[in-house]
């Protein structure tokens, strides 16, 4: 490819007190790319989502995003993480704030936009993900599935260039998955590019431009998903990708 | 009766005055000590190490001496270091002082039970860790703090009876004056007490009013 790299992971470690979770990560990622991130749990996928948006800096290695080295000293991270949406596992709404506050909140508190603006612009991401008729209820008053749509909105509604999800529909009900993942594949459609902590296979093998398998804290194998879930190189991915298959299939 | 209602007559003005002297002290004092608490709890949680330990022992300064020492102390004491303040503002001060230790520390108790994940998910969207106390983690923490608040502010309206001891004509302070002018401690006691049921039984009402109307909807159950 003759574009840039909208992201590129080089050589990062992580490291909670003794305990090193990643080992000398790379990863370079293109703009418009859907890459799904899967690995055996510990594996260092959630640390690795976290360090890329600087929640958890790195202990060592470099990231570049569109360009500018954002694990540099004097890098203003609070502007960074603008430029990266973060959707997560237990969806973390705000909890006093209604839906169409969840998203209004990071509009006119970060991107200083006037009220006004900042309710039709949240109003325009909540109807992306199809939750208008919500915009009103609290986040108690919304189903799993509805919590993390209003979450991917508040997301999107910081215009941001790449979007990280971390298993984002690992604590919904399977019968709200889809609603989720329909959500997510119109973006991949629309072309956000995005990395997805997930073992969905389903939305693997549709959306996915490119899987990536890892272990203890490395890339261990990655490809296009019909290459990795027919024939892929390593005896690790073979097994843990026939494993979460099966599983997969098992549920239905 | 006659002989009672006659005493009370006497009192009344007295006592309403001294009412108004209580308030006039609880709602300072009160006041003082959101200004101290507030920040102090914030700071017990999110401030670095240095700074949590000097309020830890402010903390346990006003916590773990008895509220009548702090007042001689600051009345009594304080003056022979060269500071003196007038009766009022001495029984202010010491009050707000206690009462800021009390509320730093309900206040530290609701910012913790606020979840990391919210935190989490304000930096995220690129907030600063001020940006995201203020407008995420505050709002969230002060309505959880509201019953622990609403005691705070009902032990604050008894705890002013101290001040009395330093010549304040609080209610305690009328209720003492009259009892040995009238020689009838019983009664005026009783009177003073039931002004006190009263004080805190209106204020108890529209503390839960308040607790009421910030609720989050679908977050918490009616209590009835």
């Amino acid at each position: 490819m003759t574009t840039a790299p909208i992201l590129r992971i080089e050589d990062v470690y992580k490291s909670f007190g003794e305990t090193r979770v990643l080992n000398g990560f790379s990863l370079t990622i293109q703009p418009q790319e859907v890459v799904v991130l899967v690995g055996p749990s510990g594996s260092g996928k959630s640390t690795l989502l976290r360090c890329i948006n600087l929640l958890h800096p790195p202990t060592a290695g470099r990231i570049w995003l569109e360009e500018q080295e954002i694990t540099a000293p004097g890098v203003n991270q609070d502007k960074v993480r603008q430029r990266i949406g973060m959707v997560f596992q237990d969806f973390n709404l705000f909890t006093h704030l209604t839906a169409l506050g969840n998203v209004m909140i990071g509009l006119t508190k970060v991107r200083k936009m006037h009220k006004q603006e900042a309710h039709d612009l949240a109003m325009l991401e909540l109807e992306r993900v199809g939750l208008v008729e919500r915009a009103n209820h609290y986040p108690a008053q919304l189903s799993g599935g509805q919590k993390q749509r209003v979450a991917i909105a508040r997301a999107l509604g910081m215009d941001p260039h790449i979007m990280l999800f971390d298993e984002p529909t690992s604590a919904l009900d399977p019968e709200l998955t889809g609603e989720v993942l329909e959500v997510m594949q119109q973006l991949a459609k629309e072309g956000m590019t995005m990395i997805v902590v997930s073992h969905e296979m389903g939305f693997a093998r549709q959306v996915a431009s490119r899987v990536v398998f890892m272990e203890g804290g490395i890339v261990v194998e990655e490809g296009p998903p019909a290459q990795m879930f027919e024939q892929p190189v390593h005896e690790r991915t073979r097994a843990f990708l026939r494993k979460i298959t099966d599983l997969d299939e098992g549920g239905k | 009766m006659q002989q009672f209602l006659e005493l009370l007559g006497n009192a009344f003005p007295y006592l309403v005055a001294g009412t108004l002297e209580t308030l006039r002290i609880a709602t300072g004092a009160l006041l003082l000590g959101i200004a101290i608490g507030l920040p102090t709890g914030v700071g017990r949680v999110y401030g670095p190490p240095w700074l949590q330990r000097v309020l830890g022992a402010y903390v346990t300064l006003f916590q773990g001496t008895p509220l009548l020492i702090q007042l001689f102390f600051v009345y009594y004491g304080l003056p022979s270091l060269g500071i003196t303040f007038p009766q009022f503002i001495a029984a202010l001060l010491t009050l707000g002082l206690n009462s800021g230790a009390y509320q730093a520390e309900y206040l530290r108790g609701a910012l913790q039970s606020v979840g990391v994940g919210q935190m989490t998910a304000a930096r995220a969207i690129g907030m600063s860790e001020t940006q995201a106390i203020r407008s995420i983690i505050l709002p969230q923490a002060l309505r959880l703090v509201l019953p622990a608040w609403s005691n705070e502010v009902i032990a604050m309206l008894k705890n002013t009876a101290v001040v009395f001891v330093i010549a304040i004509p609080d209610l305690m302070g009328q209720a003492k004056i009259l009892a040995s002018k009238y020689f009838a401690p019983l009664p005026i006691y009783m009177i003073v007490a039931v002004f006190y049921i009263v004080l805190v039984g209106i204020t108890y009402l529209l503390l839960r009013q308040v607790e009421r109307r910030t609720q989050i909807p679908g977050l918490t159950n009616e209590a009835e």
